[in-house]
């Protein structure tokens, strides 16, 4: 197959992916090879003794919450006596923002790709802050998971399941023509996500626990995050491993490495280390107690959202940085390094113009222009959390690697070929 | 009679040095910056990967 059709091929399977969240369940019953002791993490696979301090609080966090340690000593104690399972969650169906950690006893959510039959697993989005998947592990975070996961998600499963499913792609094409990018600005989606779950909440839940929840997504901000992060993984999986390929199918970092994978590379990551975010700081907070660029977030990049998308959503720029104009600039360049527009995500301000997506190695190699990420900054200190948002890009190093892995893979497959 | 070389109203596509751009707007003449830089940024082993798999195109 050419390349030319390869990408075609790859193009029409992004299109056509649904995203529809289906259930919540035990990340031990739903996430394939999530057995007791194993801890799942954004980004490329990465050993203890590499992990950033985020990262790190965030798996003192979960081990305190699985009851595997009593206090963070007995947690570092355990990851480094290696007897914690660590592994990339994109290895197993699974994402997560930042950190991304997901342990047995996390509910995660799970949202389906019905048109290839793909599901895929996130935990519940926390909130901004102190939280987990920011390293923040004090009493009051493990209470507010404790409550999310004991007492919201089995609520949440019951409406979901009342509702028969809530259709995510269909509330991001909504939201992305109302002033949503997706990563960072979530405000018209989180809505249309409440106005999704409501009646059916109510007619699963009692009152004051209706009410709490609804409160806990209004407030979360972006609780919305994680069901389009699973959804945009789970359609461009059905893209991933087409011979020939070269659209990139995963965004991801772990705080020490940025890692791409390109459809026609199959499962390999090509890596450069984790760049510093120039962004807007929480009070108190400065570029000093930055951690490196982290999370598998930048899955919405990948699919053609989050900074591909910032043209629709010039109000990003007041949490992550920048000007409306920067916000238009931004996905205009990201035309010259893709191959297609979405046919569901369109911008009213590009004239319905469908959201550039489809990176393409060649065009990010040839031009120099590397995908921007809008995201989040942890507090490179564990137990501290999130403390500012802005902006990033993919290392330029990352496609050089996997141009070269391509035309090698491609220059053996025709010799073998003509063998 | 003064032949002018260039009309009146100036208007500048820089295309190189940014610098040449920079002094012609402290001189208050419009002019727009070409963002360019060679294929695969001069990287002559990359750009000949390129070459070779820009021809399936």
């Amino acid at each position: 197959m050419s390349i030319k059709d390869a990408n075609q091929e790859c193009v029409n399977r992004i299109q056509d992916g649904t995203a529809v969240w289906v259930d919540l369940l035990l990340a031990r019953d739903a996430v394939p090879g999530m057995d007791d002791y194993t801890v799942f993490h954004a980004g490329p696979p990465l050993p203890w003794d590499r992990m950033p301090g985020p990262m790190r609080g965030a798996i003192i966090g979960a081990s305190l919450f699985e009851g595997w340690a009593k206090t963070p000593e007995e947690a570092i104690a355990l990851a480094e006596s290696g007897r914690l399972r660590f592994d990339s969650s994109h290895h197993h169906h699974a994402i997560g923002p930042m950190s991304g950690i997901i342990t047995p006893s996390m509910q995660v959510n799970v949202v389906r790709n019905d048109r290839f039959g793909i599901d895929t697993y996130s935990t519940l989005y926390m909130g901004i802050g102190k939280v987990l998947r920011h390293g923040a592990y004090d009493e009051t975070v493990m209470e507010k998971l404790r409550w999310m996961n004991y007492d919201l998600a089995p609520l949440l499963r019951r409406a979901v399941h009342a509702a028969g499913g809530i259709d995510v792609k269909s509330i991001v094409a909504q939201a992305v023509q109302m002033g949503d990018e997706m990563h960072n600005r979530n405000k018209a989606s989180n809505a249309l996500l409440i106005v999704a779950l409501a009646r059916h909440l109510v007619a699963v839940g009692e009152a004051g626990e209706v009410a709490r929840a609804l409160k806990f997504i209004e407030d979360a901000g972006h609780f919305i995050l994680n069901l389009v992060m699973a959804g945009s993984k789970g359609i461009m999986d059905a893209g991933a491993g087409i011979p020939g390929c070269t659209v990139v199918t995963a965004i991801a970092r772990n705080g020490y490495e940025t890692g791409i994978r390109v459809s026609g590379t199959g499962e390999r990551w090509f890596t450069a280390p984790a760049p510093m975010i120039k962004g807007v700081y929480f009070p108190g907070f400065g570029p000093d107690d930055a951690s490196p660029d982290m999370g598998d977030s930048s899955i919405t990049e990948t699919v053609g959202l989050g900074s591909l998308a910032m043209a629709g959503a010039p109000a990003v720029v007041e949490y992550v940085g920048g000007t409306p104009a920067f916000a238009l600039e931004t996905t205009m360049k990201m035309y010259e390094i893709t191959v297609a527009e979405n046919r569901a995500f369109r911008l009213p301000g590009l004239q319905f113009r469908g959201t550039p997506f489809g990176i393409d190695i060649r065009k990010v190699v040839k031009t120099g222009i590397t995908p921007v990420i809008n995201t989040g900054i942890a507090c490179k200190r564990p137990g501290v959390g999130q403390i500012g948002a802005g902006l990033t890009a993919v290392p330029i190093e990352c496609f050089e690697k996997a141009l070269e892995a391509f035309a090698a893979t491609r220059a053996a497959t025709a010799q073998a070929g003509a063998a | 009679m003064e032949t002018k070389v260039l009309p009146e109203s100036l208007r500048v596509i820089n295309i190189g040095l940014e610098s040449f751009a920079d002094d012609l707007r402290t001189e208050g003449v419009p002019v727009v910056q070409l963002d360019w830089r060679p294929p695969a940024g001069g990287n002559a082993r990359l750009a000949a990967l390129l070459a070779e798999l820009d021809d399936e195109e």
